[in-house]
């Protein structure tokens, strides 16, 4: 399974990062960031807490401002001009750790917002397509339901079909699962791995070794800002190169 | 070895249904002993409050039984009720008109009738969007108006009129709730006409202004954005209003229809207060929006110019801006400028009331995880986007009783224009009341009364906002 997915990587370039820096403040949270992503490619980003993974990927899609250097999402570099923002926003689809979903609104109006503002799409082909991907993540059922009424691991379902809604060709993943009981996990897992065997483009933040096993194309590990390593799952679980990821790798899957 | 493993071992046969709680455990007894009688000192405490209330009503209580309806001055009063006291109502059924109305022409009555009956239908898109329920405050409000029309005015083609008016508004209600929407957009001009009187061109062609508005912002907007369209729009609109409004009216003069001018200082008592208050509390929500999306913005400009605003209009007494309104505005002005005196207190009341809800929005704004505006930015939804569906939703709903706080205190508020010489109708009415030889030395009859009326509407905002959060619950906690 792992062979096939590796085939349908593409040779063409959805997000290049080059020579990337960050401050908050005088503080460097992301040194130095060079990485490439090829269209297809399943990334899992893995580190320490504090080692800036999500301040990175919150980069990609401006959440976050860098500093210098050069961030290009499917051929539009990330610049302080907002059109650019926009067009890169409604290209990159993003999964937050606490859902975000809107409280106010129900589940299909959670899905249809995005499309009916943002791309224009009539009501009624929004709604169609909303429950659609709610089909997808399993749960059409609740799509009249506030948010309040769902339980954490639907919840993020509905977050993902929020988010594939707006049709995206790039999914971020901010520690999807890491608020979640351990029962939850897998049904949020679950889709995620479904997705990944779409071919969607995708960069997981995740302590989720066996997500990363299964799915991913590469694992990148961070510490203090910095890619320290980044190798093909296998490679990485079974062979790590560097002494911070043995260390970090012993830590947390030694029990 | 089966003997000791039964004790940690269990395995139920049967699962329990659900029993009712033990007797002293529900219903009145339980609702009794936990709030009245929950302890000594619980019990002493409600037998102490009972005996208190009993001893205030048993004071009052004849005075108020003994009330006089029918009497022409205080004196007379007086020895109707006898030794013992009693209330002397007769006042306010001599005076009512004038606590309602003030000097507002006694045979225009109608006019006011009916722009406050109109007010709650223009209000029953606001409150009740899209609900029956607001077909049914118009049915309600349609009805009381044609019978205070009925007792209060002499012409009977007013009467049909009104009645075939809000039966039309009534019908409207029913089938098309959303659609009562315009009726609320009209409401301003028709109101302003009603009460003020004159051509009806003047507020048409002030209406026209917003149309410019529309029209300027739909031509920019597609090329230059929302800000500037919205800009442009506005100033188009201002210089309308200045330079070519006024020939507008001039030219449309005499043609009819045409209702007899009434000046702004025969207003007066609550339809004073209802002015003031209703046209304070509609700007002040949206400006105060406003203000308080300032006063968090990243330009700059903007936000020194929110934060100086609101810190001055709160740091100075509503007093001074009245006097402000009513002396010190006029020396700005180019001389021989009419500007309305109501006008001009409406426009610093609002701009008052603006300052207390931008900052009671912006706790609202504040309450908001920081997620909803990252899940918002990364929908790619717009700054203004994002404050229509996303924030602005949740942070109002927040602030609802805040918000409703500052209009009970706004509305209350507009007593104090007594002190640039209105008639309000505690201070204003109640002096000429008083200042009348017939009821000179009456006290407490005309305060209890415009107290009741204040309590009432006052205590229906209340219970207005109770109703709305009550509405908007969806996070189901």
């Amino acid at each position: 399974m792992a062979e096939a997915q590796k085939m349908q990587v593409s040779d063409e370039v959805a997000i290049r990062i080059s020579n990337m820096n960050k401050w908050y403040g005088t503080f460097h949270v992301l040194r130095d960031i060079n990485m490439t992503v090829n269209r297809g490619e399943r990334i899992v980003i893995c580190g320490p807490s504090g080692s800036g993974k999500s301040t990175l990927i919150r980069c990609i899609n401006r959440l976050e401002e860098h500093q210098q250097g050069q961030i290009v999402v499917d051929g539009t570099e990330l610049t302080s001009d907002l059109k650019n923002i926009d067009k890169v926003r409604s290209e990159v689809g993003m999964v937050f750790q606490h859902f975000n979903l809107f409280p106010h609104l129900t589940i299909l109006e959670n899905c249809t917002l995005a499309p009916i503002w943002v791309r224009k799409v009539p009501k009624r082909e929004a709604e169609a397509t909303a429950m659609h991907f709610l089909e997808k993540v399993k749960i059409p059922e609740q799509a009249h339901k506030y948010p309040g009424q769902l339980s954490g691991g639907q919840q993020q379902r509905v977050a993902i079909a929020r988010s594939l809604c707006m049709k995206p060709r790039i999914m971020l993943f901010d520690e999807p699962t890491s608020a979640l009981d351990p029962e939850m996990i897998k049904e949020v897992l679950d889709t995620m791995i479904a997705l990944a065997e779409e071919g969607m483009t995708m960069l997981c933040v995740t302590h989720e070794m066996g997500f990363a096993q299964a799915v991913a194309n590469r694992v990148i590990f961070m510490d203090q800002g910095q890619i320290v390593e980044q190798n093909e799952p296998k490679e990485f679980f079974n062979n790590p190169k560097s002494d911070r990821t043995k260390l970090f790798l012993s830590q947390i899957l030694g029990h | 070895m089966s003997d000791t493993h039964a004790e940690t071992a269990f395995i139920r046969t049967e699962m329990l249904g659900p029993q009712l709680p033990p007797v002293t455990e529900r219903g009145v007894v339980k609702w009794l002993r936990e709030n009245l009688f929950a302890g000594w000192t619980n019990t002493a405490l409600t037998l102490v409050a009972l005996f208190v209330v009993f001893w205030l009503v048993q004071l009052a209580l004849p005075w108020w039984l003994n009330g006089v309806w029918n009497a022409t001055s205080l004196g007379e009063c007086r020895t109707i009720a006898g030794p013992e006291g009693g209330a002397c109502w007769a006042v306010i059924k001599a005076r009512w008109h004038q606590y309602i109305f003030g000097f507002y022409p006694q045979d225009m009555y109608w006019r006011p009738i009916v722009a406050f009956g109109l007010m709650f239908v223009a209000l029953a898109p606001v409150l009740y969007y899209g609900l029956r329920s607001g077909a049914r405050l118009v049915g309600v409000v349609a009805v009381l108006t044609v019978v205070s029309l009925a007792a209060l005015d002499h012409d009977i083609g007013h009467v049909v009129l009104a009645a075939v008016v809000m039966a039309g508004l009534f019908a409207l209600a029913w089938v098309a709730p959303k659609r009562l929407v315009y009726v609320t957009l009209l409401y301003p001009f028709l109101a302003f006409w009603l009460l003020w009187g004159g051509s009806i061109w003047k507020p048409v062609a002030t209406l026209a202004g917003f149309g410019v508005m529309v029209l300027v912002y739909r031509l920019i907007q597609p090329r230059l954005g929302v800000v500037m369209g919205t800009a442009t729009g506005f100033i188009t609109a201002c210089l309308y209003w200045l330079f070519v409004q006024g020939s507008v009216t001039a030219a449309l003069a005499g043609v009819p229809p045409e209702l007899v001018p009434v000046n702004s200082d025969q207003f007066g008592g609550f339809l004073l207060a209802f002015v003031i208050g209703v046209t304070a509390i509609s700007c002040s929500l949206p400006i105060g929006i406003l203000l308080a999306l300032g006063r968090r913005s990243d330009m700059l400009l903007i936000k020194t110019l929110s934060v100086g605003f609101i810190e001055f209009i709160r740091g100075v007494p509503l007093i001074t801006m009245l006097f402000t309104a009513s002396l010190l505005l006029q020396y700005f002005l180019p001389p021989r400028t009419n500007f309305d005196l109501i006008l001009r207190v409406v426009i610093l009341v609002t701009l008052f009331a603006a300052a207390y809800i931008a900052e009671v929005i912006r706790g609202g704004l504040a309450a908001l995880p920081r997620g909803q505006y990252e899940a918002a930015d990364a929908l790619g939804l717009d700054y203004w986007q994002a404050q229509r569906l996303i924030i602005m939703p949740q942070a109002l709903k927040i602030s609802i009783p805040g918000i409703v706080s500052t209009f009970i205190g706004l509305f209350k508020d507009t007593t104090l224009v007594s002190f640039v010489g209105l008639l309000d109708p505690l201070r204003g009415v109640t002096q000429i009341v008083r200042a009348d030889i017939n009821w000179k030395g009456i006290y407490w009859e005309p305060y209890i009364f415009v107290g009741v009326i204040f309590f009432l509407i006052c205590f229906g905002m209340s219970r207005y906002s109770m109703y709305l959060e009550q509405k908007l619950k969806t996070d189901h906690r």
